[in-house]
């Protein structure tokens, strides 16, 4: 089977600065990868090199089969940034339009079917939005607006979803329904990478771990990252585990 | 759109939401008609020679004499003038369409460079002109050099982290500078009128000029309409649409070079000065009190309509620059509409 993202060998640098050292990874269909690791120890980074946002310095990236650069099909990947979700601009779009943008990668430059409308609302529906739809984005709670953004996402009918740290700013019980949902996706075949400083969420949820500091310290299954020390010497002194119990 | 949810949860009921959409449109409507008469008129003052052309030209220039009398203007049975109100009406169009994307992008400071770079470009045009001795040349060089700026702010900006506002700070006041040399130096060689181009004046615009508008404006609303998904999903958040394969480098280009055209064609009524204003004003008056994106684009069009045609209003009767007099009546529009929308300034440009 063709791993959905295949990195060999990864580095990148920021000018000087390493942010990712030779990382080699794979994420299989269906996995649920939680990637880890303190603050600035490069996981955007990674994240970005495997969605082709940045180039790697050395090594080679592969979605889907395909080297990163020549991958063409932007429907199949859901991302939802880090800066999407803090963003307190208040650019005046509503939920029905941002979910609507899934459908741009399909549509092209023709207009949108009665097909892409249809696979717009049940996305709104399958997030449990369908009474915000015409609300604007920049008026939702945390909590609503990461539906918005995983239903734009599944409007595009994506196999892999990657979410840079989706609850930051979410209150503790939408952010429990919200990773309800993402089980939910993931038990119906979608691979989620997720990025996640709250290590106790990501080990509850994810059957896949990378933890990186700008090395990567472990890759594999929840369980023996668990009882590895990856964790520890991963960390190291540069900063403090969060880890809250759910 | 269709299948509208009626619980829309928010404070306004539907049949409420039901008028509002009639009356955008019904301002869309107009907005549209006037802006084809418009075009009409440029197109037959070209073709007044042409044997059809010349009966409908000669019907225009009665009906402007009939408004003069009922007015007691003497005002529309001049062509110069339909032409200045023509570009001015396209402006009202065309400014607001692409200055939508450029708000909220938070490129406002584009506009303005822009604008400072199609100063430069007027100069050399009058350069060339007195070498050249055409005429028509002047917005054409002007033009070029703004969509050589908009590239080179394009190229910048890829440089530079988060729209980096140095260089495009010196680019803004560095082409404004050569500008000045370039004028200094020519100075005496043609009769233009600099001023006009600094302040706007209705007495600006040639026939040249308001057909170079009107060619200018088909192609922003055609460039628009063509791309109006792709430039929402970039401006909404870029990185996910460079996630989905968008051709985000392209599409930002395309709107930046858009911008150039807009400030180019807008610079004969506006002035160098407040071209910029007509890019961000309306738009921002629209985004204070607009329900979805579609409808701040809707919005923004209106007002902008009524910010140049209040504009003219004033400046025709009170014989005042028209650039200030459009950009103030815009203003007024942004502050009618922050009352309308309860007194919540929305903070477009929250950096972050």
């Amino acid at each position: 089977m063709t791993p959905i993202v295949d990195l060999d060998g990864v580095t990148f640098a920021y000018g000087d600065t390493v942010a990712v050292s030779d990382v080699s990874l794979t994420v299989d269909e269906g996995d649920f990868l939680g990637l880890v690791g303190p603050n600035g120890s490069g996981k955007t980074t990674l994240l970005h090199l495997m969605l082709g946002l940045h180039e790697p310095d050395e090594g080679s990236v592969e979605l889907f089969g395909r080297p990163v650069d020549e991958f063409d099909d932007g429907g199949r990947i859901g991302y939802v940034s880090q800066k999407a979700t803090s963003r307190g601009g208040a650019m005046p779009v509503t939920v029905r339009e941002c979910v609507t943008m899934g459908r741009f990668a399909h549509a092209g430059r023709g207009r949108l079917s009665e097909d892409d409308r249809e696979a717009v609302a049940d996305a709104i529906e399958t997030v449990g939005i369908g009474e915000l739809a015409g609300r604007l984005v920049s008026e939702l709670s945390g909590g609503q607006k990461q539906r918005a953004y995983i239903a734009r996402a599944l409007a595009s009918d994506a196999d892999l979803l990657a979410l840079d740290e989706p609850t930051v700013g979410v209150d503790a019980e939408s952010r429990d329904a919200f990773y309800a949902l993402l089980d939910e996706l993931n038990d119906e075949g979608i691979t989620i990478i997720l990025i996640e400083h709250d290590i106790g969420v990501v080990t509850d949820r994810a059957n896949r771990i990378a933890c990186i500091n700008t090395e990567l310290y472990h890759h594999g299954d929840t369980e023996s990252f668990v009882e590895s020390d990856a964790l520890a010497e991963a960390y190291g002194s540069t900063g403090q585990v969060v880890h809250h119990h759910h | 759109m269709s299948g509208e949810t009626p619980a829309d949860g928010g404070h306004r009921t539907r049949p409420d939401r039901g008028l509002r959409r009639t009356v955008e449109l019904v301002g869309i409507g107009i907005t549209a008609l006037v802006a084809v008469v418009m075009l009409g008129f440029v197109a037959l003052y070209w073709a007044q020679d042409l044997p059809v052309a010349s009966e409908l030209y000669g019907a225009f220039r009665s009906l402007g004499r009939g408004m003069d009398a009922a007015f007691g203007t003497n005002v529309f049975r001049h062509p110069i003038m339909w032409q200045s109100m023509a570009t001015g009406v396209l402006v009202g169009v065309v400014a607001p369409l692409v200055g939508s994307f450029l708000v909220h992008r938070e490129m406002a400071l584009i506009g303005e460079t822009l604008a400072h770079t199609a100063f430069a470009g007027v100069a050399i045009g009058i350069l060339v002109t007195s070498a050249t001795g055409w005429n028509g040349s002047l917005l054409l060089v002007a033009l070029v050099v703004g969509i050589l700026g908009a590239l080179v702010v394009q190229w910048l900006t890829e440089r530079t982290d988060a729209y980096g506002d140095v260089p495009i700070a010196i680019m803004l006041s560095g082409s404004f500078a050569v500008g000045t040399l370039i004028i200094s130096y020519g100075d005496g060689l043609t009769g233009v009128n600099i001023r006009g181009y600094l302040f706007g004046n209705l007495a600006v615009v040639t026939p040249q000029g308001a057909r170079l508008m009107g060619a200018l404006s088909l192609l922003v609303v055609a460039g628009v309409a063509l791309t109006y998904k792709q430039l929402l999903f970039i401006t909404f958040d870029e990185q996910a649409a460079r996630v989905a394969q968008l051709n985000v480098t392209g599409y930002n280009t395309l709107l930046v070079v858009l911008t150039a055209v807009v400030v180019v064609g807008a610079m004969q009524v506006l002035g160098v000065i407040l071209v910029a204003a007509m890019l961000v004003v309306p738009v921002a008056a629209a985004s204070q009190i607009a329900r979805s994106f579609r409808e701040t684009m809707y919005l923004g069009v209106i007002f902008g309509q009524l910010s140049v045609i209040g504009g003219f209003a004033v400046s025709i009767g009170l014989g005042l620059p028209s650039g200030g007099s459009i950009v103030v009546t815009a203003i007024a529009v942004y502050l009618a509409s922050i009352v309308g929308s309860g007194f919540s300034v929305k903070a477009i440009s929250a950096h972050g």
